[in-house]
């Protein structure tokens, strides 16, 4: 590759061709400002706070303009300073700035630039937007009086998604993030994945909070509340007290949460291994007696309803398995609450997710209230910080039994790929009798959004792949329409990358985001727990056993069947109420 | 507007153009043209049918119906009202007369009157700046406008 000169600030660096300006004065260690810049997301240089001096008649976007041999750039200038400036008082004139009460005070892009470039009074009069707050949807939250246009949320949802529920409407002063006819978030074929909410720089999108809903419950002394806590959480909570990203924090979360007042602690890995039982199970099953194939997981509810919105023709593929986290509330309002004497219409089921649809996912019909209610881990980490709690020098603490006890196949669920080797681990050993070579499964390990590998069991090959991204979904599914691929097996997942960066996970800043790959700092936390596990087969799970042995008789029986399973809606394209 | 079709004719007529440019990349623009020549505006029911076929997200279909202001989310009225916002006007006034014949007639820019009879919309110079602030009623030109005018002036129709 050919490497250009290039002199940033004065220092000299030499870049490979292609790299931007933005790239080039990361590596001379020069920082620029920017606002609507995000790497493999949003590269439409729209704001105009990266502004440089490149010798040119006009000040050109740093994050868009490619470095050419011998360019001499000037990133800082009183000149450069004042526009910057002014740049970000007229897109601060009419922003609702009450920080106090935002939920992204302290961790806001536009906060902290207009700190870092020492604004201290706006010189413009702007009018107030007074828009009407959307908070109908069950996940998510739009607030467009602090929206600042810079429209990574639609790169999200149109580029990386292929969702598009939402778009820039109308024009000049009127323009707006909205959906199509302005409708409520939730009244259109939006999936609740919440990717938009982790690429916006401000607090103009969230998750809808239920905190309050759960401190409610925890005071309520008629209510036995238990918490589940989902694979992921685990790898990302630590963001919000200062941990390094990627570091498992396990022990310390759960000491945490055990301080917040709930009845039992539980782990939803658990209940991933139940589902690995059930899926397995039906794949079994469907392979053996010609039944529909690719079966496709049902995990990941944003996955679910933009199945159900887009490819409709797929609903019969999809699993008929519930998600690890309505299958932890049906177990625990049935057997356990049996088990051990306790009224199932006084127990509330909390749920921590790194996940926004599960808000959504939890209030179906067809869910029937397993899950009372489930919060994200940022909520969580909320409420840690609410009760005052000091996350760092929490002792850690272990899960309580017996649904503490999951196995190294439930953890890795929160990574793309990682359900797929969850099941293959199981299935093999049910038809071959023999553990898995876990180098045949590697191929579908990583990050990026398509993996496959074909293994073979009792002889057949059998095709499998693991797909995160709903981009990507729908490459795949279009594949296997129109014959150019044939799969047994599938994963998806809606997020890119999985769970580990689910729309509820702790917001990582651009600065951050633009420099390391996230998703693959976080999986290794997963991964690494999965190798240090006791158990690593959900085969194994002596919980998941005696749930057969006691209460449900088998995987796939009848009860089984009744608890654990679900069915899925065809819906309108578009508009998800008409 | 076609006046002589009815709405399954109209339908026939949508599907030939979606036909005709289905394959075509940047075909939604032309398309929408092509749409509101049918309809004589562009309603969410005809959006829909056309980001079906060109297989695009509804919500980008109306990000551009609501950016172009070619395109009208409502139908016509009989006589259409226009107010000039061009800079002479605007200088002179013209947004009160827009806010008074939204008053009197209970519609936002862009609408038509519920008996389809007036529908409003600002619009650019319109090449009488002697006269500003200007409206225009179909054909009809008036000039020298105070907001107190409108009302008499809407009686004539
Ligand atoms: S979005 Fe950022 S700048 Fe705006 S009010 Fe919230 S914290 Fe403050
Ligand atoms: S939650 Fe997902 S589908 Fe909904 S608007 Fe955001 S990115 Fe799009
Ligand atoms: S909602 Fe957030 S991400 Fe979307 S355009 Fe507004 S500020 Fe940017
Ligand atoms: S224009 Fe470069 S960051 Fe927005």
């Amino acid at each position: 590759m050919n490497l250009l000169n290039v002199t940033i600030d004065g220092i000299k660096i030499q870049v490979p061709e292609g790299t931007t300006v933005l790239d080039a004065a990361r590596l001379a260690n020069v920082d620029i400002p920017t606002l609507c810049y995000l790497k493999d997301v949003n590269e439409i240089g729209a704001c105009r706070m990266c502004l440089v001096d490149v010798g040119a008649k006009a000040l050109q976007t740093a994050c868009v303009y490619p470095c050419s041999e011998g360019l001499n750039v000037v990133t800082n200038s009183p000149k450069i300073r004042d526009i910057r400036k002014a740049t970000l008082e007229l897109i601060l004139s009419n922003h609702d700035r009450r920080c106090l009460t935002c939920i992204r005070n302290q961790n806001c892009e536009l906060q902290a630039l207009a700190d870092k470039l020492n604004v201290r009074e706006i010189s413009y009069d702007g009018v107030p937007k007074g828009l009407p707050l959307d908070n109908i949807s069950k996940s998510i939250v739009r607030d467009n009086n602090k929206c600042i246009l810079c429209r990574r949320c639609i790169a999200a949802c149109n580029k990386i998604q292929t969702v598009g529920a939402i778009n820039v409407m109308e024009r000049g002063y009127e323009t707006i993030v909205s959906t199509a006819d302005h409708r409520s978030i939730a009244d259109v074929n939006c999936v609740n994945c919440g990717q938009c909410i982790n690429v916006c720089p401000v607090g103009a999108l969230y998750e809808k909070d239920n905190t309050q809903v759960v401190w409610d419950a925890i005071k309520d002394p008629d209510k036995y509340v238990i918490i589940q806590t989902a694979p992921s959480v685990r790898a990302g909570i630590g963001e919000e007290f200062g941990y390094p990203i990627g570091t498992p924090v396990t022990g310390k979360m759960v000491g945490a949460i055990k301080k917040l007042g709930f009845d039992k602690v539980f782990d939803t890995d658990t209940a991933a291994d139940l589902t690995i039982m059930e899926e397995g199970t039906e794949f079994i099953n469907r392979l053996n007696n010609n039944g529909k194939l690719p079966l496709i997981t049902s995990c990941s509810p944003g996955w679910i309803k933009f199945c159900e919105h887009e490819f409709p023709d797929f609903i019969d593929n999809l699993s008929s398995c519930k998600s690890p986290q309505q299958m932890f509330g049906a177990l625990i309002k049935s057997y356990y609450a049996e088990k051990n004497n306790i009224d199932p219409s006084k127990i509330f089921v909390v749920s921590v997710m790194p996940c926004t649809a599960k808000k959504f996912e939890s209030d179906r019909d067809e869910m029937e209230k397993d899950v009372d209610i489930s919060i994200t881990s940022r909520e969580l980490a909320r409420m840690i910080r609410e009760a005052g709690i000091d996350f760092r020098s929490v002792e850690d603490a272990q899960f309580d039994n017996p649904l503490g006890e999951a196995t190294g196949a439930g953890v890795i669920f929160g990574a793309t790929g990682g359900v797929m080797e969850a099941a293959l681990r199981t299935v093999y050993y049910i038809l071959e009798g023999k553990r898995i070579n876990e180098l045949d499964v590697k191929p579908i390990r990583g990050t990026q959004g398509i993996k496959e590998a074909t293994i073979k069991i009792t002889g057949i090959d059998v095709n499998v792949c693991a797909v995160s991204g709903l981009g990507n979904a729908r490459k795949v599914l279009n594949m296997i329409k129109s014959g150019e691929k044939n799969y047994h097996f599938i994963e998806i997942m809606a997020c890119p990358g999985g769970c580990v960066n689910g729309g509820g996970q702790p917001i990582v800043p651009a600065k951050i985001r633009n420099r390391i790959d996230v998703r693959a700092e976080r999986a290794k936390a997963l991964y690494s727990e999965d190798m240090r596990a006791t158990y690593r087969n959900s085969d194994e799970n002596e919980f998941v056993q005696k749930f057969y042995k006691e209460y449900a008789e088998k995987p796939g029986s009848h009860k089984a069947h009744e608890l654990l399973h679900t069915h899925y809606v065809k819906r309108d394209r578009y508009i998800a109420t008409k | 507007m076609c006046q002589n079709c009815n709405l399954d004719e109209k339908e026939k007529k949508l599907q030939e153009v979606l036909n005709k440019h289905k394959d075509t990349k940047g075909a939604l623009i032309p398309v929408l043209h092509e749409a509101q020549e049918i309809y004589g505006y562009l309603p969410l029911s005809v959006q829909e049918i056309v980001a079906n076929a060109l297989g695009l997200p509804l919500s980008e279909v109306y990000g551009v119906v609501t950016f172009y202001t070619q395109f009208s989310l409502y139908p016509k009225g009989q006589y259409k009202i226009q107010v000039c916002l061009g800079t002479a006007c605007y200088v002179k006034g013209s947004s009160s007369i827009l806010d008074e014949l939204k008053k009197q007639l209970g519609i936002e820019v862009g609408q038509c009157t519920k008996d389809g009879k007036f529908s409003l919309d600002a619009c650019r110079c319109v090449g009488a700046c002697g006269l500003a602030p200007v409206m225009m009623i179909n054909e009809d030109v008036y000039g020298t406008l105070v907001a107190s005018d409108v009302a008499n002036i809407l009686k004539k129709y």
